[in-house]
């Protein structure tokens, strides 16, 4: 039967899965403060899996033409534009005019483009009023612009701002709920703790794509299969760094053993908390979160949800003996009203 | 996939028209490319004002919201519209605030089609029905019986078609026998439908058997079938409460916020919604004589599925919105009001036929209206990051605060 730590908490995978001696778990740990946003990632990505295109549309929002993970991009590098006086807060700036900030604007406007990236639901349309307020920033205190950044000339209309870039993929969870619900059995996890959709046995139910809590896995168009980032398993199997890593040209993305990375990341925090980032924090490392902590987990300058992450994710199946303690009373009073109806009174 | 495909740079080129709409001044717009020192700060600032219009002053980030540029409507009509369109629904929540990555969403809503809603509601029907049928068969009703014997397998034979043609790969349907998984209520679906469809076949043709010859091969068909349907009537029953209310688990084990929150309900709502449809179905096939338990089923059922919507659109907060707005709002205060009338009509036209037809109607219908709500409401929650975000940032401070409270000091709030 299963154990409720199945379900929850802190947990190797691997072994939990029935592996036997298996191999230390591997994982990713994208750290977003050194992403140049050059998109190698997902090229590299692509040309390794043999991943279809996603549509070569721009979205229009800002310099992020992939929108989201999907079916058919298992790498997404966000960019986000703030109004954030990143650069003029030092004193030998200062002084320098600071125009309001130009793209809540644009932003707003291109909340719901929609790129047919061949998948469903694939890149979904936004809300135009959170798009402006997150494009605006904390600090924003006028009326927006509506025009593109960078148009308009004369010192009052410079802006200042900060950009942020991050490399999107499959966290692969400790505990994924993608796995925990695939009725097939297609979805499994590897020797490594990480989790792969089996294409010859999935049969497009979808379930993963609803029960996923980051919004990673996607269904391909025509085809009807759900796909995600395997973390090339394929080249873990043959002791190599999956594609994106290896193509990474500033090591934002770092390939290793998972506790390895884990040390590395509170290092690399600890280092830039030191020389004046203290937004730097880490996403998706703690095996005592929601999910029982992230295989590919992420260092960002920000809160969670800027990058498009959940800011606390708990896996579904938590509370699934809950649930099916609910189905089965719900059950009972259904069997009870019946023969009540059936036994009682006469007309 | 590219028949219907917009040219490459069609969106962007879209998107740059409505920016020039909308700031006429735009130095960057499409076809505007001027001497740029004539238009300074001061022109584009005149018409970011006009844009943002009449609009006093009233906090930063409300400001920040208001002038949000629009689509494709001249400033007046947008105001205007955007109160009419959402005004009234609005008002019940504060507007949450939060960020997001461009307002995108951070989940991806379920790919489930209509087939999946419409499941729902066949699955329930088939549930209630067989429940009904096996009631009429162990007390003498034969009307009951057979209208619910028949009505079991017709529904268990479009739920069938719905789930399968919902499927990325139909022709791999056969999948889902290859495990049992408790933990995917699918795939506990799967096993608990491939456990009832048969024996609800069963109980329907065994229906036939008056209509074999009473000699030969066929006659002893005619002897056997009525014992052997008896027993896969009563198995249909048996597994029926499982079928109605897995589907409520089917949807909560998932991270579409409104419908995982529900879980207390969801199960309750459809068994409900169950019984209230095998009571329609009753009401409906069976002379009044014989509809007495349909009656107390309909009231049953309507008593269980409304105390599970009211706790839903009142119980989840922020995630009771989704259920209490737009269409699926309208759709479950459908349902209610159909199976008011439904269970008036029942309790009211004991000894009319024609008024227990109608009212069995009704509750079939508000069966269909509550599903159909209940899945897009759910639907509805993933696709906006609002409900994603505001209800976890809320529990990440809770989890922030909750370690003074629990910790071993047990200290007083004040600290």
């Amino acid at each position: 039967m299963i154990e409720a730590n199945s379900l929850y908490g802190p947990l190797d995978p691997a072994p939990d899965a029935g592996w036997v001696e298996a191999p230390p778990r591997m994982g990713f740990f994208t750290d977003t403060s050194v992403c140049i946003g050059c998109k190698a990632c997902e090229v590299a990505c692509k040309e390794w899996n043999g991943v279809p295109d996603s549509g070569f549309d721009l979205l229009g929002m800002s310099y992020d033409n992939t929108g989201a993970l999907t079916a058919n991009s298992w790498r997404h590098v966000a960019f986000i534009e703030q109004p954030r006086p990143a650069g003029h807060r030092t004193p030998p700036f200062a002084g320098n005019p600071t125009g309001e900030p130009a793209s809540p604007g644009s932003a707003a406007a291109a909340a719901d483009t929609r790129a047919d990236t061949g998948t469903i639901p694939g890149v979904g349309p936004g809300q135009p009023e959170p798009a402006a307020r997150m494009a605006a920033g904390p600090e924003f205190l006028g009326m927006p612009g509506a025009q593109p950044p960078g148009r308009a000339t004369g010192a009052e209309s410079r802006t200042d701002f900060r950009w942020l870039m991050m490399s999107d993929v499959c966290k692969h969870c400790t505990h994924a709920a993608c796995l925990d619900v695939c009725p097939t059995g297609s979805l499994f996890r590897t020797e490594f703790g990480t989790v792969v959709v089996q294409e010859d046995i999935c049969n497009g139910c979808g379930y993963c794509i609803s029960a996923c809590p980051y919004g990673v896995i996607d269904q391909r168009k025509g085809d009807g299969r759900a796909w995600k980032c395997t973390l090339c398993y394929d080249r873990l199997g043959a002791g190599q760094t999956p594609a994106c890593a290896q193509a990474c040209p500033t090591e934002s993305i770092q390939f290793g053993p998972l506790d390895e990375l884990r040390e590395r990341a509170a290092t690399r925090v600890a280092q830039l908390h030191e020389r004046g980032v203290p937004e730097a924090r880490l996403y998706g490392h703690d095996p005592t979160d929601g999910v029982g902590g992230d295989g590919a987990f992420f260092l960002l300058l920000d809160e969670p949800e800027v990058y498009g992450l959940p800011p606390d994710p708990v896996v579904t199946t938590r509370d699934l003996p809950k649930m099916w303690k609910r189905a089965g009373l719900a059950a009972l009073a259904m069997a009870a009203a019946a023969v009540a109806a059936f036994v009682g009174g006469s007309s | 996939m590219s028949s219907d495909r917009p040219p490459v740079g069609a969106l962007f080129r879209r998107f740059r028209e409505r920016l020039a709409a909308q700031a006429p001044a735009l130095p960057g717009a499409p076809g505007s490319h001027g001497p740029k020192a004539g238009r300074s700060g001061e022109a584009s600032y005149g018409s970011r004002a006009t844009g943002a219009g009449a609009r006093t002053d009233a906090g930063a980030v409300e400001a920040g919201l208001r002038p949000v540029p629009p689509r494709d409507v001249p400033p007046t009509d947008r105001r205007a519209g955007r109160r009419k369109g959402g005004g009234g629904e609005q008002l019940a929540v504060p507007p949450a605030e939060f960020t997001s990555y461009y307002g995108r969403p951070i989940l991806k809503p379920p790919v489930w089609k209509w087939d999946i809603a419409a499941y729902l509601f066949s699955g329930g029907v088939a549930a209630g029905s067989s429940l009904l049928a096996a009631g009429g068969q162990l007390t003498g009703r034969p009307a009951l019986r057979r209208a619910g014997r028949v009505t079991s397998l017709a529904a268990v034979t479009a739920s069938a078609y719905f789930l399968i043609h919902d499927l990325g790969k139909p022709s791999r349907f056969h999948h889902m026998l290859r495990v049992a998984k408790p933990t995917s209520p699918m795939s506990v679906g799967t096993w608990i439908l491939s456990a009832f469809g048969p024996a609800a076949g069963v109980a329907a043709v065994a229906e036939a058997a008056p209509w074999l010859p009473e000699r030969g091969l066929l006659g002893l068909g005619r002897r056997l079938l009525p014992p052997v349907g008896h027993a896969a009537g009563l198995l249909a029953a048996a597994t029926a409460p499982a079928l109605a209310t897995y589907t409520g688990v089917l949807l909560a084990d998932t991270a579409v916020p409104s419908w995982h929150e529900a879980y207390p309900e969801l199960p309750v709502i459809f068994a409900g919604s169950a019984l209230a449809s095998g009571a329609g179905v009753g009401l409906l096939a069976a002379p009044t004589g014989q509809a007495g338990p349909a009656r107390r089923l309909a009231v049953a059922g309507a008593a269980l599925e409304l105390w599970g919507s009211h706790r839903v659109e009142n119980r989840l907060g922020l995630l009771s919105e989704p259920y209490a707005t737009g269409t699926p709002g309208r759709m479950l205060r459908a349902g209610r009001a159909l199976t008011a009338v439904g269970v008036a009509g029942a309790l009211v036209g004991r000894r009319n036929r024609v008024l227990s037809a109608l009212s069995g109607g009704a509750l079939l219908a508000a069966a269909a209206c509550t599903r159909f709500g209940i899945f897009h409401g759910g639907v509805a929650s993933a696709r906006d990051p609002k409900y994603t975000v505001v209800p976890q940032r809320e529990r990440a401070r809770q989890g922030e605060l909750a370690p003074d409270v629990n910790g071993p000091g047990v200290g007083p709030t004040g600290g």
